[in-house]
């Protein structure tokens, strides 16, 4: 009798497990076909991007639309180069990205090290109310930051589109974060051994903490890449204008008025490719950067 | 304690940081107050030597404005659609990536590639998918207006054309093309922050539930929820704090216009409207606009942070 409640028993529990595998292999299944969908929509748009940048016009226009072009066009992307004067928009996006970073972050270093290192009065209150401007949104200063690099006479330069961006709250806060992680004894031994701060800081500060660097370099480098508004409100001329406001406008239409859709979408993908480089090689940056601040370029 | 030399020393190096941010940010909150409570406040007529009394005309202007309150109301609808979906979709995702080993890091991979995009580029992208044919209207093209390869999808399932975008369109097609594009825009970041979180919840709660034989929806509401409630508070927060300052991703779509062709505007922003402000001069109305935004960016973050510490458990 026992034995036979004990066979029952284990039938029952292989059964249960059985049950739970075949359960189990559903669901596998189920997160995988969910999983590949999205993943086919995240990516779709960058394909139809390609796909487009690549047909003649008429192809474009029709209403069954091909998934592949008849004719590659990549004479598409020349027509963009020469249309929307594509090189001198990057020669100056990649000016305004270079020494923006390059002065930003020795902006940056230098305060995250008194914050990090040095004792002084008020350095609390100092730092607390550096943090609380990360409260107020970008736009309430450019409304009277407009009105003071117009007085100061930079409209149409480059020093307006580096200057007023220089100081990030967030990366300095990113920094110093850092830095505090290095021993103190190392900068009084340093110190004890007559090393000036500066070189402290490059051989010792700078090295240990070259992730963050790297990390503060990509997203300011992508965010001059991405910005749009404020360069769209001082930077107008073809000789400043940059990378992100010549794609939309009027550079695309043609004699007739209407809108070369193909040689705009090759643009696209042309503003696309540096950033697509940068996320295949240095992914592992930005996500360092970006899970502790929320916020874009 | 505090020497000298270290004093001295700390100040010098942050010289460069204080300077640029007393110009160009503790200044500008000052002066936007100033100018926010100067009645009708206009920069060229101060140049001029005019003079404006204290008060809160340019509050009671722009609340009264049918145009902020399109900017308002658009803003704050795609807020509260976005968020949620944006959320929900998210957390989906982190889920099922969090339950798998093989595939893992280059599904994972793809899910972050929208991070790293232009607004501007890829809206247009999304405009070209939606409908291909933005100007064309009153031309011998315009009957393709509602063409597009999201419209072919559609008609494939049986549906039929929308027109999303071009002239014609309705408020709600246009909502839904904007809602699609910021999810889409939303998601990385939103994946990042939760799998992050997942990846930290310790495995003996799903061993635990596992032997109490418990469902997996049970499991996903009473575990894995609650033990990343923190998480989703961060991106629920920075979503609201993101979404009410939504502007680029229109004109990606959209273009500087905020509309479709013949309606200018009809999707403009908050951010828009403090633009508009600005570049037609009134730079009172646009001081109150902006005060008006942080305002709202404030109560609706504190707001949050309210419920999330009730609901939230650390």
């Amino acid at each position: 009798m026992s034995e036979n409640i004990k066979v029952m028993k284990q039938k029952d529990i292989s059964k249960v497990t059985r049950h739970a595998k075949a359960g189990g292999i559903a669901a596998k299944v189920l997160t995988y076909v969910f999983l590949v969908i999205m993943a086919l929509i995240v990516l779709f748009p960058f394909y139809w991007m390609i796909n487009s940048s690549l047909k003649t016009v008429d192809e474009y226009r029709m209403s069954t639309p091909t998934f592949w072009p008849q004719h590659v066009m990549w004479s598409n992307y020349s027509e963009a180069f020469r249309v929307a004067n594509l090189g001198r928009l990057f020669l100056n996006t990649v000016i305004v990205g270079v020494i923006s970073t390059v002065l930003s972050l020795v902006i940056t270093v230098l305060s995250a090290f008194a914050f990090a290192r040095l004792q002084f009065k008020g350095k609390n209150v100092l730092f607390a109310g550096l943090l609380a401007t990360m409260m107020i949104p970008g736009e309430l200063f450019t409304i009277t930051n407009y009105g003071t690099v117009n007085d100061l006479g930079w409209m149409n330069t480059y020093t307006v589109l580096i200057v007023p961006f220089l100081v990030s709250v967030f990366y300095i806060y990113l920094l110093r974060q850092n830095f505090l992680q290095i021993p103190n004894e190392l900068y009084l031994a340093a110190k004890v051994d007559g090393t000036s701060d500066i070189k402290y800081l490059w051989k010792v500060m700078i090295p240990l903490s070259l992730p963050t660097i790297i990390s503060i370099t990509i997203l300011k480098m992508m965010g001059a890449w991405n910005s749009y508004i404020w360069p769209q409100l001082v930077a107008t001329d073809d000789l400043h204008k940059l990378i992100t406001n010549g794609l939309r406008g009027t550079a695309f239409l043609d004699e007739a008025g209407e809108t070369n859709y193909p040689a705009q979408m090759a643009a696209v993908a042309l503003v696309s490719l540096p950033l697509f480089l940068v996320f295949v090689f240095l992914r592992k940056y930005i996500i360092r950067g970006v899970s502790r601040s929320g916020i874009k370029g | 304690m505090v020497d000298n030399k270290q004093q001295w020393k700390a100040w010098l190096y942050l010289s460069p940081a204080i300077i640029l941010l007393l110009v160009f940010t503790v200044w500008p909150i000052i002066n936007t107050v100033r100018m926010a409570f100067l009645d009708g406040y206009k920069g060229l007529e101060a140049a001029g030597g005019a003079t404006f009394n204290f008060g809160v005309q340019n509050f009671v202007k722009v609340v009264s404005y049918n145009r902020f309150l399109s900017c308002l109301g658009n803003t704050a609808l795609l807020c509260v659609l976005t968020v949620p979906i944006s959320t929900l979709l998210a957390l989906l995702i982190a889920v099922c990536l969090n339950s798998i080993k093989a595939l893992q890091k280059p599904l994972q991979t793809i899910f972050f590639l929208p991070y790293v995009t232009n607004t501007i580029a890829i809206g247009m992208v999304f405009a070209a998918m939606f409908n291909i044919v933005g100007s064309f209207i009153g031309t011998e093209n315009e009957l393709i207006s509602n063409a597009g390869i999201i419209n072919n999808i559609i008609t494939f399932f049986g549906g039929s054309n929308v027109n999303w975008i071009n002239a014609g369109s309705s408020y709600t097609a246009n909502i839904v093309v904007m809602v699609v594009y910021i999810v889409w825009n939303a998601l990385p970041f939103k994946i990042l922050i939760l799998l992050g979180g997942l990846q930290s919840v310790n495995k003996q709660y799903y061993e635990a539930a596992k032997v109490d034989g418990t469902s997996r929806s049970r499991t996903f509401w009473r575990i894995t929820v609650p033990l990343l409630s923190p998480m989703i508070a961060y991106v629920v927060i920075t979503g609201f704090i993101g979404g009410f300052k939504e502007y680029s991703s229109i004109v990606g779509i959209f273009g500087s216009t905020m509309g479709p062709p013949n309606l200018d505007r009809r999707l403009n922003t908050m951010v828009g409207f403090i633009y508009d402000s600005l570049s037609s001069n009134n730079q009172g109305r646009a001081s109150a606009a902006a005060l008006i935004l942080f305002g709202i960016i404030l109560v609706v973050t504190l707001l949050n942070l309210y419920v999330s510490k009730k609901r939230v458990h650390y």
